[in-house]
């Protein structure tokens, strides 16, 4: 009896779970984790805080998360950190936006016609191998001192991928499409805007995000070399006074936005996209 | 027959010494040919015989190829293609209405869904469709533009076998409700006989044999055996 028994157990199991669906390893990566991009995040701070408490971390190098918050009060409540930031968002929108009608206009125009190609595209790449931020010393002399260069540096460093993404994707438009517009009968503007922008907008949206993260990686380094405001130019003095915990509210606000605007252009994407079905769905 | 009689007068397509080449290769080599209006034609031939060469130059697809000849096609062309080329980014309803102009047209498209037999998909995208179904939206986005002229490049080409004829019973209807001349191209002999009233075998460039199709069960066999003949197949014996 005792060698019988489990033998019977599990072919009764068996027939039980049968019917509904045969096993099969699934390959795709599952259902998302709900707020999955914020459990790493969370996880890291958590780390931070309880090494802080813990009296694992020098507070002169990394001070605790407290410590941060309560020097972000008070840097608010003395208006220097708002008017920082503000400053730095209006640099880097200035920046984004000049760069994402010109990358966008730019690929179109080499996109569509063949002497844009000409004119545009090898000029474009000669612009990207050359480093942007090589680029500042130069724009110094061009443009002064003041808040022009700064922008242009950020549009630059935004419109090349944008420019980059959208063009190949603009070439890489399936030709028997172009075939279909034609014998529809579609003329060039709706050839354009129903045929060619949606076949070049997944492109496009790598294209922008790679732009967004460009626009905070500029403005960080240009207000660190050359600035009297922004947030890198509050790092910059707090690194001169050696006051790392200013350095963290920097870092963090610079971190904030970054999610933030990378999210905003994810769902925007998502939105636009919805025909696409990929993995991630 | 019957009803397509009185039409067969005025052809739909008239070529005159129809010459395409591509590299120096002659693909086509002097067609003459008149298709007359309403008649559902079949073009047979082996792959690189020129069929497609020829459905793109009455399509007005061939801009880059070398040719010369005289053609005439009636305006109003539509083409149905393999694949069924809907747009991924646009409902099906919008691919059927893609380039159609007029307060009505969203009426139209809607109707020529519900002839395929797709009324409710309107707002499905197409990577939501089977392969059948793609296919008749691709009909209907050619219907609903009322042509003259439908051409098909092998449309049926990428189905299954009994979606394939369940196509075919549904382009057979089409065609007599909306009376278009049809050229259709085809690899598939028994396609041929079914659908089409005439079938024209493309060899070298030029048509090897022109077989007029009584919609009649007891010649299909005598049709068969033509036509394999004039494609160089022959069947074995068993």
């Amino acid at each position: 009896m005792t060698t019988t028994t489990p033998a019977v157990l599990p072919v009764r199991a068996q027939e039980e779970d049968q019917p509904v669906r045969r096993r099969r390893r699934g390959l795709s990566p599952g259902r998302a984790l709900p707020a999955s991009r914020l459990i790493g995040p969370a996880l890291l701070l958590a780390l931070w805080a309880a090494a802080s408490a813990a009296g694992q971390l020098d507070p002169g190098a990394i001070p605790a998360p407290w410590t941060v918050l309560r020097t972000a009060g008070r840097l608010w409540s003395a208006g220097t950190l708002p008017t920082d930031i503000l400053t730095s968002l209006e640099r880097a929108a200035y920046g984004f936006t000049i760069g994402l009608a010109a990358g966008v206009v730019l690929a179109l125009a080499a996109g569509l016609s063949r002497v844009g190609e000409a004119l545009i595209d090898g000029t474009v790449n000669l612009n990207r191998a050359i480093p942007t931020l090589g680029l500042i010393p130069l724009f110094i002399l061009w443009l002064g001192i003041g808040e022009a260069f700064k922008i242009a540096i950020i549009a630059i460093v935004v419109y090349v991928p944008i420019y980059l993404n959208t063009h190949s994707a603009l070439s890489g438009i399936d030709s028997r499409f172009v075939e279909l517009a034609e014998v529809q009968g579609l003329s060039r503007l709706r050839f354009v805007r129903q045929i060619v922008i949606p076949g070049a907008l997944p492109g496009f949206f790598v294209g922008l995000r790679l732009g967004v993260t460009g626009s905070w990686l500029g403005l960080v380094v240009l207000e660190q070399i050359n600035a009297t405001s922004g947030l890198g130019y509050m790092m910059f003095q707090a690194q001169n006074y050696g006051q790392s915990d200013v350095i963290l509210v920097g870092l963090l606000v610079y971190g904030i936005f970054g999610l933030v605007s990378d999210s905003a252009v994810r769902l925007i994407e998502r939105r636009v996209l919805s025909w696409r079905r990929t993995l991630s769905s | 027959m019957a009803p397509h009689t009185e039409q067969l007068t005025r052809p739909a397509v008239q070529l005159r010494g129809l010459t395409r080449s591509f590299e120096g290769r002659t693909v086509l080599d002097g067609i003459d040919l008149d298709l007359p209006a309403g008649q559902f034609t079949a073009l047979l031939g082996h792959s690189g015989s020129g069929k497609s060469t020829l459905l793109r130059a009455i399509a007005g697809l061939d801009h880059k190829v070398a040719g010369s000849g005289r053609l005439t096609a009636p305006e109003k062309v539509s083409v149905v293609f393999q694949d069924s080329r809907l747009l991924p980014w646009r409902r099906v309803l919008d691919n059927v209405l893609l380039g159609l102009n007029g307060a009505d047209a969203e009426r139209k498209g809607r109707a020529a869904l519900a002839e395929v037999g797709l009324e409710g998909r309107e707002r499905a995208w197409p990577s939501e469709l089977s392969g059948g179904e793609a296919q008749r939206a691709a009909l209907a986005r050619s219907l609903v533009r009322e042509p003259e002229l439908l051409l098909a490049d092998e449309p049926f080409g990428a189905l299954d076998a009994l979606t394939r004829i369940r196509m075919h019973a549904l382009l057979r209807e089409l065609w007599t409700r909306h009376q278009p001349s049809v050229l259709l191209v085809t690899h598939d002999v028994d396609e041929a006989i079914v659908l089409a009233d005439r079938v024209l075998v493309l060899d070298s460039g030029r048509v090897g044999l022109d077989l007029a199709i009584e919609r009649d069960a007891r010649a299909r066999g005598e049709y068969r055996g033509r036509l394999l003949a004039a494609l160089g197949v022959t069947e074995g014996v068993g």
